[in-house]
């Protein structure tokens, strides 16, 4: 595939992301006087950004296939000596795809945060905040380089981070906002070290140059690369070790989870790895790795949206869940890149129509969230439900709907291949397929079916009409997407000269067999849920359930296991390192000199305000230095 | 070594930059002599800042034209002198700029009207009755950043001791003038005098010790004939040894870092500002020439030393900062955790290392000194409102303050599009692959933590309910424009920070 320079509408490309960054500066400068026309003025820049893309788009298609790729010189950025950096955009059918998905659902959900937001003192900082998300968002997908592509990825935390902890007079979001940040950073420091990594090896970290230079390098340096990247998809990608962050962010205002937390920004780790698939490609232990994150989270994901009674919760784990069959389908390499690409945007409608119909429930039963107290409200939210229940259909794989194409074309590829890879990853996604198909359906039943459970004081009504549009729209797009993309091949088509063509090799388990088992063991998902939480009654209060459920609601143990094993032993050693210097020297400054009163002689007195202490350290340090020369001579 | 006394040739062109600074100074001494108290502040203020252009006019137009080794080998002005002559030159008119700083009073804010007083005796209020004020200030500062130009240029082992004892004595004056909390205050001088002639001694001791193995003060011919040397390495290696000691100190490396965290505390503010970073910039400047240059050859030794340095500065510097309750302290920390950054890049020993550093030594002033500058801005009860707490719900009370700390916060953080991001990706990127990649990998996981702590004051000032009675006062434009500066310095840095990079680039180059 060769990469042209821009022309035509492409070379306005940068409009994309400019458009709502100028909204974002907009609104957040312009003070009170936007308050009342700013929401409107974000909305339709996100809007013609979607225009742009959809040209650009048009243009590409009017091409041969393999000249589908244009790149934008932008401006030199870091040009001095080896490190030669330039910031420009690639525009390709993989960035163009992301483009379409992130423009035209967010701009959805900006439409519907308009109806979300509509009392909210605050909203034109909140929509600044989106805007500032959809600039980076793009900036994450267009960049042509590793760097450009992190200062994208840094952004997104950023406006992620702002958004969670939007409604800050709560200490529990800013709390949940804190975390996500420091997990992210996890993630960003693999990010990091995978550019140094890729600068040592070949001096370059734009994609094209990567890509050129990946034949001929060794295993262990691109293990290494593939490694990193890895570490910074899953903090980005709430995937396993790295997912705790993801149920806390739902803190966020709904609309905030739908876009960012279920779309688009939780999705950037997948296209850094399908984005990053040469090095992928070339290293079949880096694939692995992916692998095995992307079950362990597909599976976990699954068991944990069995026991949430949270909606907005249950709906995270789910997103867990689900990315982690995208990436364990980026894992499997060729084979799988496309059916990645193709699940998540299938994904991105059907679960944000689902977020943003738990939105709508929430505005109509006073911002609850407990499932337990809902039931019954298919009567009083007839288009909530219907939208809801096609985006439900979708993701349980129902045949037809989206998700089964796109899902079912993930499950088939992780059976191909020959030894016990294929049986693991295989089985896996197989049967978390109907653990999926169960937890849906729990929480679908629960919340719109069976008896009702409400509390005294709700009056649920059925949402104005900026919210339900967007709603019906992605509902339209979870009913017939993965029909349009999937069968006809124009997905798999429009991607192969970016990720590669694909040959058909062995399957240990395939074909009619391999539908029947998935239909099948989705049909018992369903009918336990139907049992269980539709025909049975609803008890309030959570019984205390086995010990697995019980694990489940504490996601698994993963806080207890960051608590433990990481903050607290962090926090002490921090805490007693530095006892003396908090304890004793602020004390210090109120004119007594002289020194500590009721030392404690156990703990380490490093910073005590003693001149002599200081010079005893820096003369131990001397020594030190001077013994170790001694002692390697 | 010949016994015929020749005069040296000097080139003022190349040394006229020194030369302006410290005659501004001596101006200053007379000014504070013949001039009436009322008119010395503005006389003085004056003096200075032209003192400070016109010696930055002069590297521009005139030293920048006549590189070379001058007065007998004892000043080498090259590439990296006078880029960071220039940046201490730049960072010290916008330090000035904060120390004027009166807040409607009648003397500078910062300090005390009578530094020799005994805190609370009747002279002290004498002398604030009758108004006097501290403007030796302007003249102290003046002579410590003569010696910092000197320091960076220094060529043999004897002028690098002076400049570093002419650049540290007026600090250590200056660190107990504080105005308030002045027992603190002079404490911290006396603490940081009684440290830094400690250090001193290893500084000398270990030129000593090389000039007792090689006979050879000048860094040129130390760079040449360290190889040649035999049979003499059980005096000369821990000469090097205790050299780099006595420059340690001077950054704040662990573990000769124990003076920081006080000193940053109990000095003035825009003094603290000051110190972190004209006196880093100056102090790597001296490192860098001494172990790219004259120490060169014993890079073997070195290195690892230094690298246990750097690991030990960054963890230190990191860990500390985590459970800081004042914001003077958590500065000292951070600065502590960059100078650990620096020394990756000092261990890198190529072009790239040295380019890197030297651009992270200008950006990291910027931040710094902004930062520094918004201390004082923030009050309770008349005087800085240092401690943590008193910071919380700042998003709230005063948005403007709390939005450019947070954004400098930021930076130190090293998040893309500020100048932390691209100094620190330039610095490191030079490291990796130069015998420090692993160092590179441990600088990532310091630089998480650290991340954490600034997030941790960002959460604090937008997350928390404001503190009843704190207030943020209006700056006068001195320091506006100093922190206007430092924060668009640090923007522009990370957007476009080419033109920078490049003359980081031309000028990484010694002359031996």
């Amino acid at each position: 595939m060769t990469i042209h320079d821009a022309t035509g509408v492409a070379s306005i490309g940068w409009l994309m992301i400019g458009l709502p960054a100028l909204g974002a500066a907009l609104l957040l400068l312009g003070g009170k006087k936007l308050d009342k026309a700013g929401p409107y003025v974000a909305v339709l820049l996100s809007w013609a950004s979607f225009v742009i893309g959809l040209l650009i788009l048009l243009q590409l298609r009017g091409k041969p296939a393999d000249d589908r790729a244009m790149h934008l010189h932008l401006y030199s950025w870091i040009p001095a000596g080896q490190l030669n950096l330039s910031a420009g955009m690639l525009m390709d059918q993989l960035s163009l795809t992301f483009v379409m998905l992130i423009t035209f659902v967010g701009s959805l959900i900006l439409v519907y945060s308009l109806g979300y937001m509509q009392h909210d003192p605050d909203k034109r900082r909140f929509f600044a905040y989106l805007n500032l998300f959809v600039a980076s968002m793009l900036l994450l997908v267009l960049a042509d380089s590793y760097v450009l592509l992190f200062v994208g990825w840094e952004g997104v935390g950023l406006a992620s981070y702002l958004l969670i902890g939007f409604w800050n007079w709560n200490p529990e979001y800013a709390t949940a906002a804190n975390k996500a940040f420091f997990l992210n950073r996890i993630g960003d420091m693999g990010m990091l070290l995978a550019m140094f990594i890729m600068f040592w090896a070949w001096h370059t970290v734009s994609f094209s140059g990567v890509n050129a230079a990946v034949a001929g390098t060794g295993k262990g340096t691109l293990l290494a690369v593939g490694l990193c990247l890895l570490v910074a998809a899953c903090g980005k990608s709430a995937q396993f070790p790295l997912q705790s962050w993801l149920g806390d962010a739902m803190a966020g205002p709904t609309p905030v989870s739908a876009l960012i937390h279920a779309a688009t920004m939780v999705t950037a780790g997948v296209y850094l790895i399908v984005r990053s698939h040469v090095i992928f490609t070339a290293s079949e232990n880096a694939r692995l790795a992916v692998c095995i994150v992307g079950a362990i989270t597909l599976a976990g994901g699954a068991i944990i949206g069995c026991a949430k009674d949270d909606l907005k919760k249950a709906l995270a784990a789910s997103t867990m869940s689900q990315i982690g069959y995208m990436v364990l389908a980026a894992g499997l390499g060729p084979v799988g890149y496309a059916f990645a690409i193709f699940h998540l945007v299938t994904h991105g409608f059907f679960k944000a129509g689902m977020f943003l119909g738990a939105g709508s429930v929430m505005h109509g039963m006073n911002d609850q969230v407990n499932m337990r107290r809902f039931g019954g409200l298919w009567l009083v939210m007839k288009i909530t439900w219907v939208t809801f229940g096609l985006g439900f259909l979708a993701i349980i794989g129902f045949p037809g709907f989206s998700g089964f194409w796109s899902k079912d074309k993930i499950i088939e590829a992780a059976f191909e291949g020959t030894g016990w890879k294929p049986w693991v990853f295989g089985l896996t996604a197989l049967l978390a397929a109907g653990i999926t198909a169960f937890y849906m359906s729990r929480l679908f039943f629960m919340t719109f079916m069976g008896k009702r459970r409400w509390t005294e004081d709700v009056h649920p009504h059925e949402s104005p009409l900026t919210m339900t549009i967007p709603m019906m729209v992605l509902a339209i797009g979870s009913a017939f997407l993965g029909l349009i993309l999937g069968p006809t091949g124009i997905i798999t088509d429009w991607l192969e000269p970016v990720v590669g063509k694909h040959e058909d090799s062995q399957h240990v388990l395939g074909g009619a067999p391999l539908m029947g088992s998935t239909f099948v063991l989705m049909v018992i998902g369903i009918a336990l849920a139907w049992k269980m939480y539709w025909r049975d009654p609803v008890p309030i209060t959570p019984p205390v359930g086995s010990p697995l459920t019980q694990a489940a609601r504490r996601d698994l143990g993963q806080d207890d296991f960051n608590e433990s094993f990481v903050r607290r032993p962090g926090l002490h050693l921090t805490r007693s390192l530095v006892f003396f210097d908090n304890k004793v020297v602020d004390g210090v400054g109120n004119g007594s000199a002289a020194g500590i009163g009721g030392s404690s002689a156990r703990l380490k007195k490093m910073q005590n305000g003693y001149v002599r202490t200081y010079s005893l350290t820096m003369l131990l340090g001397v020594v030190v230095i001077l013994g170790a020369w001694w002692v390697v001579q | 070594m010949t016994s015929a006394f020749t005069q040296a040739h000097i080139t003022y062109a190349a040394v006229v930059p020194m030369l302006v600074v410290f005659g501004a100074a001596l101006v200053g001494v007379l000014v504070e002599a013949f001039l009436p108290r009322s008119r010395r502040y503005w006389a003085q203020l004056a003096i200075t800042l032209v003192g400070i252009v016109a010696s930055f006019l002069t590297l521009v137009l005139s030293a920048r034209n006549h590189k070379g080794v001058t007065a007998g080998a004892a000043v080498v002005i090259d590439g990296p002198a006078l880029m960071l002559q220039g940046t201490v030159l730049v960072i010290s008119f916008l330090a000035v700029l904060l120390m004027a700083e009166r807040f409607d009073l009648s003397a500078p804010d910062a300090f005390t009207q009578s530094g020799a007083s005994v805190p609370g005796s009747p002279m002290e209020t004498n002398a604030v009755k009758l108004g006097a004020t501290t403007t030796e200030v302007f003249p102290l500062v003046l002579f410590s950043i003569g010696g910092m130009m000197l320091f960076v240029s220094a060529g043999d082992l004897l002028v690098m001791f002076i400049a570093l004892e002419v650049l540290s004595l007026p600090l250590y004056i200056l660190t107990g003038l504080a105005r308030r909390r002045r027992l603190l205050s002079q404490e911290a001088s006396l603490k940081y005098f009684l440290l830094g002639a400690f250090s001193s001694a290893f500084f000398l001791f270990g030129s000593a010790l090389v000039y007792g193995a090689t006979g050879i003060i000048k860094f040129g011919d130390l760079a040449s004939s360290i190889g040649t040397v035999t049979g003499k390495d059980d005096i000369l290696i821990p000469g090097a040894f205790l050299i780099a000691v006595g420059l340690l100190f001077k950054v704040g490396a662990v573990p000769f870092h124990t003076w920081t965290p006080d000193v940053y505390q109990g000095a003035p503010t825009p003094v603290s500002g000051f110190m972190s970073t004209t006196v880093k910039v100056a102090a790597f400047g001296a490192m860098l020439r001494m172990f790219y240059v004259a120490l060169d050859g014993l890079a073997w030794n070195w290195q690892p030393v230094l690298a246990v340095v750097a690991v030990l500065t960054m963890a230190v510097g990191a860990i500390f900062a985590v459970t800081q309750t004042d914001m003077k302290r958590l500065l000292a920390y951070s600065s502590i955790s960059h100078a650990g950054f620096l020394l990756v890049g000092v261990v890198a020993l190529n072009k790239t290392g040295l380019s890197g550093t030297m651009f992270y030594l200008v950006a990291y002033s910027f931040t710094t000194l902004a930062a520094f500058g918004m201390i004082p801005l923030v009050r309770s009860a008349g005087s800085e409102a240092t401690h943590l707490s008193q910071w919380a719900g700042l998003g709230k009370t005063s948005p403007v303050l709390a939005a450019v700390f947070s954004f400098l916060l930021l930076g130190f953080a090293g998040i893309p599009l500020t100048s932390g991001f691209t100094a620190k990706f330039a610095l490191f990127s030079g490291a990796v692959g130069h015998g420090a990649t692993w160092l590179v990998v441990v600088a990532m996981l310091m630089s998480a933590i650290t991340a954490f702590v600034y997030v941790r004051v960002i959460v604090l000032m937008y997350f928390s309910e404001p503190n009843g009675d704190t207030h943020v006062l209006m700056p006068s434009a001195l320091t506006g424009i100093a922190v206007t500066v430092g924060a668009l310095a640090t923007l522009i840095l990370g957007v476009a920070p080419a033109p920078l990079l490049n003359l980081a680039q031309h000028s990484a180059l010694f002359i031996r």
